[in-house]
């Protein structure tokens, strides 16, 4: 607790009265354990500082050093060199000059102590700008274990700047750097090398090269786990066999798994409701707090469990060191379609939600394929989208099989593929108007295989339900209520509503997709986030009379909507341009309104036609 | 004058030089690639015999066909 406080009173002022909070960067490559380090440090807490003007996000947090110094720790991006070659990579750079946000008192660059030999030429490199540093050797225990030694003394004799060994995820491993970190901050200018300009790369790999022969004192082969796995992860055949094999056990886990906590939620949601109405006067109050607020934000609440399961398994292949492989896997496939491996990651990060997939896009260099992965991003169906494809699907698909396969489940999956497919010719499209820009490299390193962190994994897992609970507890929160005051006034009748007003003047866009006056009111909100479209039918169903309970919803949606409809509706929702925080993330991320409405109308034009044709051919199919 | 993308599976060279443009050389350099620096082909994709996984003393690196050619080698 202690910890949190002097935090938020030096934040962003410059007035630091007697107590001076030192700040300190993590800088180094991609996998050099930085995560885990910034989490053992810190405690795993961490907040994202956002700093205007600029395009930053950067986690920051804070801890104690063992004299009582306050530190406040950045956590940059990975980078190999000086060269700045993605936004990504930029961003780092200007962190460590102070361009951004506070300027470092000290750099703690880490190395990845069981590959320094090709990793040391990034001390020299850092160590050429002459600011204080400190050189960390992390993962020293998996160095040890491998057989490689290393000789510190004389990698501090060569570097001239203190270099300690580490551990990241144990306490006892961390203790160097903390010792370490208080010799170094009262007497800055002793640990600062001088300024070295006009130095070539290949010289800093000589001298790299030439220290590591003489400091690294025995060197086996490589990670021996890692070269057998690699033969059957990577194999042309097998690695991509597993590889397909993993994706679907991961999709069928997000409903398998979630099914029971879904359950849970949904039967509290569902008894607070009923256990408000009881207590509570049948009056307006009544109607605000359970029509309103927890039919609207206790549909989306319920799907917490799923988009916990997809992120278990998003950052269990980053701890593991699979998910480069799977880039690897995909780059020479996804380069026929225009795109390629690396704009992988973020792609399948868009499958919890774009908006992390969007800003992961900042690891590319080229422009071109930067800005392409951007555009396709929100068709790979985002977890918001689930609640809605649950809800109609539950409704009109029914339960029956198809060969092994449930019917519902299958309809499900077409929904999946749409999107994918559609993103794969949006791409194709795209590559064409945006010309032949520089050619996006794949050049990668491909970390050994490791054991995930246990703190690593519940910090991330934890960071993604509080952004998803922060959006439900604000966004989706006040846009039930102000839906609620939409549809309750004036007069009881959803049509003479304010919210009826509004859906009678665009329902005409919406007739030919076989929209009814419902859908159209719900979709109005849902520009806020697609997930409180389903709050939001819960909601203008709730006022007209239909029960909170999920069966209660199923039952006035099969009572109001003919099977063409809901199908269109579902079309719909594969493209569905309407989510305010994407847009925004897209107009920051390309710094352009344009872009940003370019995006809103290809994918708005899509989702018209897509429901127009889905609801033409059912009706003609269906009668 | 062979390159790095002619090595077959298991097989190891020694990296002699870089060709291609100024940029991709930096990138080469800066993920670890340099002179004198012995290379092994560890697997190769299935499309293409692309991208190709490299290990570079104790370290791998993914490249793709077209990036490794930029790679000129030398046999052990």
């Amino acid at each position: 607790m202690s910890l949190e406080a002097p935090l938020a009173t030096n934040e962003k002022s410059n007035a630091r009265p007697q107590e001076k909070a030192f700040t300190l960067a993590l800088v180094g490559a991609p996998n050099a354990g930085k995560t885990t380090l910034f989490n053992g440090l810190t405690g795993g807490r961490a907040k994202i500082a956002n700093y205007p003007g600029v395009t930053v996000e950067m986690r920051e947090g804070g801890f104690t050093t063992p004299e009582g110094r306050k530190i406040v720790l950045q956590d940059l991006p990975g980078i190999h060199g000086l060269s700045g070659r993605s936004t990504d990579a930029r961003i780092a750079l200007n962190a460590i000059r102070g361009e951004i946000g506070e300027t470092p008192d000290l750099l703690l660059v880490l190395i990845d102590a069981p590959n320094l030999h090709s990793h040391l030429q990034f001390a020299f490199q850092i160590r050429s700008l002459g600011l204080p540093m400190i050189v960390v050797l992390n993962m020293i225990d998996l160095a040890k274990r491998d057989g490689v030694e290393i000789d510190l003394d004389a990698l501090e004799k060569t570097l001239g700047v203190p270099v300690v060994a580490t551990s990241a995820p144990r306490k006892a491993g961390r203790e160097a750097l903390l010792t370490a970190i208080d010799q170094a901050l009262p007497d800055l200018a002793r640990l600062t090398p001088p300024k070295e300009t006009g130095r070539s790369l290949r010289d800093f790999q000589l001298q790299a090269r030439q220290l590591s022969a003489k400091a690294v004192t025995a060197e086996p082969g490589m990670h021996r786990l890692t070269r057998t796995l690699d033969a059957i992860l990577l194999h042309p055949f097998f690695g991509l066999v597993t590889f397909l094999a993993i994706l679907f056990l991961v999709f069928q886990a997000v409903y398998a798994w979630a099914e029971w906590p879904m359950g849970v939620l949904d039967s509290l949601i569902t008894s607070l409701g009923q256990g408000l109405r009881t207590v509570l006067p049948d009056n307006w109050i009544e109607s605000l707090l359970v029509d309103g607020i927890i039919a609207g934000v206790g549909s989306v609440i319920i799907f917490l469990p799923q988009i916990l399961v997809l992120f278990f398994f998003i950052l269990i292949m980053e701890m593991s060191g699979y998910m480069a492989r799977a880039a690897f896997l995909m780059d020479e496939l996804m380069l026929r379609v225009g795109l390629n491996g690396r704009a992988f990651i973020p792609l399948l990060s868009s499958f919890a939600c774009a908006i992390p997939g969007i800003m992961a896009a900042r690891v590319m260099e080229s422009e071109r394929d930067r800005l392409t992965t951007i555009m396709i991003a929100p068709l790979m169906t985002c977890s918001a989208r689930i609640p809605v494809y649950i809800l109609i699907i539950g409704a009109f698909i029914p339960a029956s099989n198809v060969g092994p396969f449930g019917l519902q489940g299958l309809v499900m999956f077409a929904l999946y593929v749409a999107g994918i497919v559609s993103a794969v010719i949006v791409a194709f499209v795209f590559r064409r108007i945006l010309g032949r820009g520089g050619e996006q490299s794949l050049l990668m390193e491909l970390p050994s295989y490791k054991m995930p962190q246990l703190r690593d994994l519940l910090v991330g897992l934890w960071s993604r339900a509080k952004i998803f609970l922060r959006r439900a507890g604000t966004v989706i929160f006040t846009v039930s209520i102000v839906l609620w005051f939409l549809v309750s006034f004036p007069g009881n009748d959803l049509r003479s509503s304010f919210a009826g007003m509004i859906g009678r003047t665009i329902e005409p866009i919406f007739k030919p997709l076989g929209f009814n006056l419902e859908i159209v009111i719900a979709l109005v909100p849902g520009m806020a986030a697609r997930e409180v479209a389903v709050g939001a039918l819960g909601t203008v169903y709730a006022i007209d009379g239909a029960t909170e309970t999920s069966e209660g919803l199923y039952a006035a949606l099969q009572a109001g909507w003919s099977l063409p409809t809901a199908l269109a509706f579902l079309a719909w929702y594969v493209y569905a341009p309407q989510c305010i925080s994407t847009l925004a993330v897209v107009r920051r991320e390309t710094n352009s309104w344009a872009r940003m409405w370019g995006m809103t109308a290809y994918l708005f034009a899509l989702a018209w036609f897509a429901a127009f044709i889905t609801y033409r051919v059912a009706l003609a199919l269906l009668g | 004058m062979s390159r790095l993308h002619s090595l077959k599976r298991g097989q190891k060279a020694r990296i002699r030089a870089f060709h291609g443009d100024s940029s991709m050389e930096e990138a080469l350099r800066e993920i670890g690639f340099a002179e004198g620096d012995e290379v092994e082909l560890l697997e190769r994709g299935l499309v293409n015999g692309s991208p190709l996984s490299i290990r570079l003393d104790r370290t791998i690196l993914a490249l793709r066909k077209s990036e490794a050619a930029c790679i000129e080698i030398e046999a052990d």
